[in-house]
């Protein structure tokens, strides 16, 4: 009886199901609704950018891991899923070569140099984006019009995304007056210009939706980035609508809900409480609707997440909660 | 039917109290020795009375209380005294016991005698027969029950609340002692409300259990004035003492170090009560109680009735020893339990139940580091950040442990559990207050 050989350790003893890994594989099957419509939608270069950047992602996290002589942790699933996010928040026409470096900047630049999952301060896939975005404007800025054909990619017709087309008819007339609306109907299923995965809103909602249930994210974030944006948007074109777009128009398109269903929920690094997290968001809704309104950028999703993250430190420990027993309550 | 308020956080873990909730209470077969330490509850140990060679009758003193924080231990049954020495204690470390070899024949002690009129006493007299009967909280913390029934001048209570939550999964003790004994635990509840002079009773049963709210409403009778019965939404950690007082009279204790009778509330487990009950009326020491031996590791697990002394190993082997390979023996339960190192521990006035993990199902999961997913935020009782106190403790970084409330953690393990990078936080914030007490002591 005594020869038994018992594990000793601190409780508790038991343990849920939830683990990184599946964490992160939920993230994955989050993302495949917005990432399928993405291929069909742009066709067959699209399916090889996010082949692309999910592959080199996991790749050179391996690499990275095996140089600096750490375990490594390709097996749980987040580089994939920063590999997948960038893929979405790149044009279908992008060189594979610069997906390619994308996915290096985002592993090596906005995660292992920190110190691998859970240190990095900013989310790796939008770091790599705007650093893309300031080297390779061109290739960055180069918008197709979703295709029909799934092969030819000579086929592609350029095309603005509508928020670029407001922000250039708003630079040449000086007003919105002339300027046709898309039809919201457009954004809502994808057949509009823009990056692979931030084009159809119902698809990138059913992720949203689904992460909402597997309770991988709250409705904080989401709630708040976009609330903000509708709420400020609303004001400003009430006081002049021929200044300011119709908010709606602002709430489908661009990166924004990709942004703020995916992007600012980031765990890493957005705030860990409640409160926090809708401070958070309230503060990314701010400075998308100033980019976007007030800015020389057409879309602001990206920056304001990334100045949103350099603030997560510091809203944490604004709304570090007080303990249980603090707050007044009504007696029975 | 009073209207119940609810506790932020908390998790849901499979119950498994399947496995032995139907197992009627049976009394455990006395093992050949008795180990029955002289520290079994919070506060001073014990002063031996006995010494080697002695005989020793059923229900006699053994042990003498030190000071005011600390109750007596008495002979679990008759026999000798083998050796008084340092044995293996279920908290992990050795520490003194008296050995007791049972001569099989149960003599009890003369002078037994209890007071079936308890209403004729006086508050000061039932409090002393507690403390002089060794009777101590069984819900798992050991404080000495007369204490927390002497609430100071300027701290009144209104309210006692018997606790019959068990939201430990597995346990299934408390649970049967209400279905089988059930006028134990309420006299045990009127004894202590003539103690305390109070009006207003609640016992507290989770949902999950509604034949033992059937059984003890049954013994109060319909429109009972005594107490009310309050069902209670079935969440760990509903048991505990702070969460369970904000769930009947929505009164939060206040934070760092106040205390249930600070918001004029008292607690009570109803083994406690059961207990108060027989060492009243019939004079009966606390010498056994019921635990529960459960865990897919064992062949068949049981609620049995223990003489507090008796060896983990001989309560395995009364429940058909080990299914397969062990992995994991606790005392308590799987949250809150204390893993043990050997089957020599003797059962104590604390101990709930004895869990076997099969090896199987022992994960020894590496933890990663932190992803900042805020779940341990969400699940977190006493609403604090378990995920910074840990990186604190982990990086020695104290101060800022405090500041952060480390203190206030009542260690529930409801983060740990629900971890995803199988941060071991209980573990990283015990050590946090360890230090922070240390600190606090040499000031």
């Amino acid at each position: 009886m005594n020869d038994q050989r018992f594990v000793v350790s601190a409780s508790p003893h038991l343990r849920s199901e939830e683990s990184v890994p599946r964490i992160m594989g939920s993230v994955l099957i989050a993302l495949a609704p917005a990432t399928v419509t993405g291929i069909y939608l742009f066709g067959f270069h699209a399916l090889l950018i996010v082949l692309v950047c999910t592959g080199s992602a996991m790749a050179i996290e391996a690499l990275t891991q095996k140089a600096m002589g750490k375990r490594v942790t390709i097996t749980d699933w987040s580089a994939a899923v920063t590999g997948l996010l960038l893929a979405l928040n790149l044009p279908p026409g992008s060189p594979w070569w610069m997906a390619l470096i994308g996915a290096a900047l985002a592993i090596v630049l906005g995660k292992q140099i920190y110190g691998g999952l859970g240190n990095n301060p900013f989310n790796p896939a939008l770091v790599a984006r705007v650093v893309l975005l300031i080297s390779f404007p061109v290739q960055m800025t180069t918008w197709w019009k979703p295709t029909s054909s799934f092969f030819n990619v000579a086929d592609a017709v350029t095309s603005a995304t509508p928020l670029g087309a407001m922000k250039t008819h708003l630079m040449l007339k000086g007003s919105l007056e002339g300027f046709t609306m898309t039809g919201l109907i457009g954004p809502l299923v994808g057949n509009v210009g823009g990056c692979i995965g931030e084009v159809s809103v119902i698809a990138l909602a059913i992720g949203g939706v689904y992460l909402l249930a597997r309770r991988v994210i709250s409705w904080h974030i989401p709630v708040a980035f976009l609330g903000t944006v509708l709420v400020a948007a609303t004001v400003v074109w009430v006081i002049n609508p021929h200044r300011f777009i119709n908010p709606l128009f602002h709430l489908v398109t661009g990166g924004l809900f990709l942004g703020a269903v995916f992007m600012a929920t980031d765990l890493v690094t957005s705030p860990v409480t409640g409160p926090g997290m809708i401070l958070f968001g309230v503060g990314c809704g701010l400075i998308t609707f100033i980019i976007r309104d007030f800015g020389g950028y057409p879309e602001g999703v990206s920056f304001s997440i990334l100045l949103m993250n350099a603030t997560t430190p510091l809203i944490d420990r604004l709304t570090a909660p007080k303990p249980f027993g603090w707050v007044e309550s009504k007696e029975t | 039917m009073s209207k119940v308020f609810r506790f932020k956080g908390g998790v849901h873990p499979r119950d498994r109290k399947e496995l032995s909730r139907d197992k009627a209470i049976e009394p455990a077969p006395l093992p050949e020795r008795l180990v029955v330490p002289l520290s079994q509850h919070i506060g001073a140990p014990c002063e031996p009375v006995v010494s080697q060679g002695d005989t020793v009758k059923k229900g006699q003193k053994i042990g003498e209380a030190r000071g005011f924080v600390s109750v007596p231990v008495h002979a679990p049954t008759s026999g000798k005294v083998i050796k008084i020495d340092s044995f293996p204690h279920p908290l992990g470390k050795d520490l003194p016991a008296i050995e007791i070899e049972p001569d099989g024949l149960d003599t009890c002690a003369d002078g037994a005698g209890g007071q079936e009129d308890f209403a004729s006493l006086s508050p000061d007299e039932l409090r002393a027969i507690i403390r002089e009967k060794g009777i101590v909280g069984m819900g798992g913390a050991t404080f000495p029950t007369h204490v927390k029934l002497s609430p100071p001048e300027g701290k009144p209570i209104d309210t006692l609340i018997i606790n019959g939550a068990e939201c430990e999964p597995y346990l299934t003790a408390d649970y049967r002692l209400m279905l089988e004994e059930p006028e134990k635990v309420i006299t045990g509840m009127r004894i202590m409300k003539t103690i305390l002079g109070v009006e207003r009773a609640f016992i507290a049963i989770e949902k999950n259990k509604p034949e033992a709210i059937d059984a003890v409403k049954g013994v109060l009778g319909p429109d009972s004035r005594e107490a009310t019965v309050v069902p209670l939404e079935v969440k760990y950690p509903q048991g505990a003492e702070k969460q369970l007082i904000k769930t009947i009279v929505n009164r939060e204790v206040p934070p760092s170090g106040g205390l249930p009778m600070d918001v004029g509330v008292l607690v009570q487990n109803v083994g406690t009560a059961a207990a108060v009950d027989q060492a009243v009326r019939l004079g009966i020491p606390l010498i056994e109680r019921v635990v529960t031996v459960t865990g897919e590791g064992i062949r068949e697990p049981k609620n049995l009735r223990v003489r507090i002394g008796t060896p983990v190993g001989s309560l395995l082997e009364a429940c058909g020893g080990f299914r397969e390979t062990p992995g994991k023996l606790v005392l308590g339960g799987p949250m809150m339990g204390i893993s043990q190192y050997t089957t020599e521990v003797p059962v104590i006035k604390g101990t709930s139940g004895v869990l076997v993990l099969p090896r199987s199902r022992v994960r020894l999961e590496e933890a990663r580091t932190c992803i900042r997913c805020g779940t341990c935020v969400r699940v977190c009782p006493m609403n604090l950040l378990p995920n910074f106190i840990g990186t604190f403790a982990s990086r020695g970084l104290f101060d800022q442990a405090e500041r952060y409330y480390a203190l206030d953690c009542i260690e529930c393990g409801s983060c740990a559990f629900s971890c995803p990078a199988k941060i071991p936080l209980v573990h990283l914030i015990k050590y946090a207050k360890a230090e922070i007490m240390a600190k606090k002591r040499k000031k």
